[in-house]
């Protein structure tokens, strides 16, 4: 058969038959016990042409609303950032994405500094010693975050914010039934993590607490105090941020995090309706050995040069198999290179830029909406999040801002019983004050 | 000598320059300390590079030359599977919407998004042969240990809570014994035979009333199909265990033979190896899981269901493990995958197969002159030589794996499997011509023609590469793992 992606001819094919010493394609395959061979058509649609293809899918991605069309105030883990148009030039560079792991260095020392610089960069804005090469997502690294933990402490038992990311927390609940750890849920009060059930909570039983800055309802947790909680029983400190907010916020290694895990997604990855995203991974230099995932090293080669590699791989699973601490093979590489293009363009002054924008921009939300007669619920402190209490189903309003074009805030109700009609807002420096002064305008009748 | 370093981007930073264009602030603003709780606002800007758009672009672009991928050579790297991707699935990847979708939006808005994930997934089961797909899993490795976690949970619901044990023969990757960990398993491992098949005798051996699965490739990772399928699946379920599909080498059997068909129960997928997701030099892929009908209940919630009114995720789901990702998997990949697999069709697909498996024979077969062919028999879509030969001489497979630099080529995959000695193990794929795997062969004859006549060509190799050898275990003894910024010296 004739396609673009087979370059074997008919010619080709009879040589290549005659020197593998078979008359058909056939004889190759009847090592295949014939009971299990499969016989006649795989029954799913027929090829198409590129053509015809481009068009059928690009009606299927019409049926969608995109960000692009309309205004979003939806976040709750995926935001709508800033993305530097040369982070896709870059990315799209056919060296970076149709390559492999970068086991043989002497050929991707392009990738592995480019993974260099990533770790770099996150350890920097985390304020951690060393970060890896990156994980699958912000929610698979806090659970592994906790394996981590389970295994350092050499204890069974972690304490969870009620107020982290729910599908965060709910892989960490499949990933720790798996290990036999035990998840308890520290429950929030008023938006934030309740100090005094943590207090109540805390034992020498207690591998890690776990929370996350700012918190999935946007507000900022006094990460000082839980940590005097955490190291007081020996427990490791783990912090879930979004890396895009330690613009503004105080890194969580200056307050004393162990672990600092997250999404690179801010930075201007494609939402993509949940992924490829970027998860990261950094933590003390008491740890670095204890990491899961790729780490990439400097070191020189044989000539004095300075160069990259894959190094203290004796963690990871390929040398270790069932002794290895995690089963992670792969790493986001592709779309940690993609943070790594927003990261650098936004530079030093930029990452400030744009988390004061997020801040001062959300602020000025909080202040309209109020202004609207809705309530804010929690009123603590906040940065680009923050949730309202509407008069109607959140599915309900969302509906009708849909109808102008408005992709309205997450429905906490979802997962919380306790927090029906209430909407998790977010706004980025994307939204205009005119978008903003819109949403107060469209959601006053619902205060 | 070889090129110049190219400079880390924080060595190029100058104080002052920027790349980037951010919206204006177009609010009033209110006083910062207002706004942050007392030591919380950032003391200390994060050290990242001052530099302009052409610098970044430039910096990327010569990153990008001391990289190879597909698209720069020939990348025979074992079950790797590393053929062409399609640029058609990078563009439909990035229609505004699919690339610019938020996964908690009203399922209302996004029917076109999970009409594509519906699609593919009953394409896969009709690949598979399996009666149910999940998309959710992000990775290879990480649909292993929900496959596992999935066997477990339904072992438990049939009061089975002492099936701890995970078989997985010798030959297997090494995600195998360490996803069966994480899912709280032991390993226990089966040897191959003489043939580089599982061994039936140490099969029955292995296997009791303790076995939870068999975790198998098929193609097995030498690249031979375990031709004893059907009898090592009645040792499995007749002794209560599950059967585990490792698909990693998938591209070796589609329409040919479907895991289903096998006696499976569980299959994983590797969507960026098969089904043409690019590697992207580590990730991301994409690991979605099929099951057979006993244990869809326990499949990862949510589940993509359609009904009367469309679309909709099901969390209604009570024996469900649970979530093993946020949101519904890497969508990015899957869109990828779709596509590719709607530009085949049935018989390029099955065309696919049939090249990749011609491909690796024609390799093996001339080859098989100039170094050990461990296994003498047809193998699928990859197979695996030993530098045995060639290490009598002093040059070891690593070395000629890094001579193989000096050609253009990637080098295969080498020392595995670990039960084959001096291990190079090469699948070409169907994407490539016959012309270029004549000239992989010709590079590969004249370097064993080099270990017997001038070895130290090949044990200082690479020559041509932008870096030579690099020293590891320095890497790994004084680990440097980010740039410091070097303090000025005061004076």
């Amino acid at each position: 058969m004739k396609h673009r992606y087979l370059p074997m001819t008919e010619q080709d094919q009879k040589e290549m038959l005659k020197t593998i010493g078979v008359s058909s394609v056939e004889e190759l395959f009847e090592d295949i016990p014939e009971k299990v061979r499969f016989q006649g058509e795989l029954n799913i649609k027929p090829a198409k042409t590129e053509s015809a293809l481009m068009k059928e899918l690009a009606a299927l991605a019409d049926k969608n609303a995109d960000t692009q069309k309309n205004t979003s105030f939806l976040g709750a883990g995926v935001y709508d950032h800033y993305s530097p148009v040369i982070m896709d030039h870059v990315i799209s560079r056919s060296e970076f994405y149709t390559a492999y792991t970068p086991y043989q260095p002497e050929i991707s020392q392009g990738e592995l500094q480019a993974i260099f610089e990533f770790q770099t960069m996150i350890a920097e804005l985390t304020g951690m010693d060393v970060a890896n090469s990156s994980m699958y997502d912000g929610g698979t690294s806090f659970a592994e975050a906790a394996m981590l933990s389970a295994g350092q402490t050499k204890r069974k038992k972690v304490l969870v914010s009620g107020a982290v990311h729910p599908e965060s927390k709910a892989v960490l609940e499949t990933y720790a039934a798996g290990q036999n750890i035990e998840v308890v849920t520290i429950p929030e009060k008023d938006g934030v993590t309740d100090l005094e059930q943590l207090k109540a909570l805390m034992s020498d039983e207690i591998a890690a607490v776990m929370v996350q800055y700012p918190n999935f309802f946007g507000q900022i947790e006094r990460l000082d105090q839980i940590e005097q909680l955490a190291h007081g029983s020996k427990a490791m400190f783990v912090v879930s941020s979004n890396p895009l907010s330690l613009g503004a916020l105080t890194p969580p290694g200056a307050l004393g995090a162990d672990i600092v895990v997250g999404d690179a997604q801010p930075f201007g990855l494609p939402q993509a309706f949940g992924g490829p995203h970027c998860g990261y991974f950094a933590v003390t230099k008491k740890l670095m050995r204890k990491v899961p995932g790729r780490l990439v090293g400097e070191t020189n080669d044989e000539e004095g040069q300075r160069g990259y590699v894959l190094t203290l791989q004796a963690r990871e699973q390929h040398i270790r198999r069932d002794k290895a601490t995690s089963n992670i093979c792969s790493n986001q590489a592709l779309n940690a290179l993609a943070s790594s293009v927003t990261m650098t363009a936004l530079g030093k002054q930029g990452i400030q830029e744009i988390a004061h924008q997020n801040l001062q921009k959300a602020a000025y939300a909080k202040k309209q909406l109020k202004a609207a007669g809705l309530h804010v619920i929690n009123g603590g402190y906040t940065f680009n999040e923050f949730v309202i209490e509407l008069k109607k189903p959140v599915s309900e309003v969302n509906k009708n801002l849909m109808k102008k074009q408005i992709i309205g805030g997450y429905d906490l109700g979802r997962d919380f019983e306790n927090r029906q009609n209430q909407m998790l807002i977010a706004v980025t420096e994307q939204r205009t004050k005119e978008e903003i002064d819109l949403l107060a305008e469209e959601l006053k009748q619902y205060a | 000598m070889r090129s110049e370093n190219q400079p880390l981007i924080f060595e190029m930073s100058r104080e002052g320059r920027i790349g980037y264009s951010l919206p204006e602030l177009d609010v009033p603003e209110t006083n910062t300390d207002e706004l942050l709780p007392e030591g919380f606002a950032r003391k200390e800007a994060p050290e990242l590079p001052e530099v302009s758009e052409l610098d970044i672009m430039r910096h990327y672009t010569a990153l990008s030359k001391r990289n190879h991928g597909v698209d720069s050579g020939f990348y025979p790297l074992g079950s790797c599977t590393m053929k062409y991707n399609p640029k058609v699935n990078e563009a439909v990847a990035r229609f505004a919407g699919f690339a610019h979708i938020h996964p908690l939006q009203d399922e209302s808005t996004v029917q076109g998004a999970m009409e594509m994930m519906y699609d593919l997934q009953e394409h896969l089961i009709e690949i598979t042969g399996m009666d149910e797909v999940t998309l959710q899993p992000a990775a290879g490795a990480h649909g292993e240990w929900t496959g596992l976690m999935m066997i477990r949970a339904f072992h438990e619901a049939n009061g089975d809570f002492n099936r701890t044990k995970v078989i997985v023969p010798d030959s297997a990757h090494g995600t195998n014994p360490a996803s069966a960990t994480v899912a709280g398993f032991e390993t226990v491992t089966v040897k191959s035979n003489e043939n580089g098949l599982v061994d039936l005798d140490d099969l029955k051996r292995v296997v009791d009333e303790n076995t939870a699965a068999l975790m198998l490739t098929n193609p097995n990772t030498l690249g031979l199909f375990e031709e004893d399928i059907l009898e090592m699946a009645s040792i499995i379920h007749n002794a209560g265990g599950k059967l585990y599909y490792d698909g990693a080498n998938l591209n070796a059997v589609l329409a040919k033979a479907r895991p289903g068909d096998m006696g499976f129960d569980v299959v994983h997928l590797n969507l960026h190896k098969t089904f043409t997701g690019p590697h992207g030099g580590g990730g991301p892929g994409s690991g979605p899981v099929g099951v057979k009908k006993d244990l869809i209940p326990y499949l990862p919630k949510p589940l993509l269901v359609k009904t009367e009114e469309g679309f909709t995720f099901d969390y209604n789901r009570p024996d469900s493990i649970g979530r093993v990702k946020p949101y519904y998997g890497n969508f990015g990949i899957n869109v990828r995958a779709y596509t590719y697999i709607r530009t085949m069709g049935p018989d390029g697909l099955k065309a696919v197969s049939e090249n990749a498996v011609i491909n690796a024979n024609y390799m093996m077969r001339r080859l098989a002159e100039y170094f050990d062919l461990p296994y003498d028999r047809h193998c699928k879509h990859e197979f695996v030589i030993s530098g045995k030969r060639q290490k009598k001489l002093g040059v070891r497979t690593l070395d000629i794996a890094k001579r193989l630099l000096d050609f253009g080529f990637h080098p295969p995959t080498i020392y595995f499997p670990i039960n084959v000695e001096e291990c190079m193990m090469i699948e070409p794929t169907e994407t490539e011509s016959k012309e270029t795997l004549d000239s992989f062969i010709e590079a590969m004859i004249q370097i064993a023609k080099e270990a017997e006549e001038n070895p130290e060509i090949v044990q200082e190799a690479p020559h041509t590469t932008v870096i030579s050898r690099l020293d590891e275990t320095q890497a790994a003894r004084k680990p440097v793992l980010r740039y410091m910024k070097k303090e000025p010296v005061e004076v």
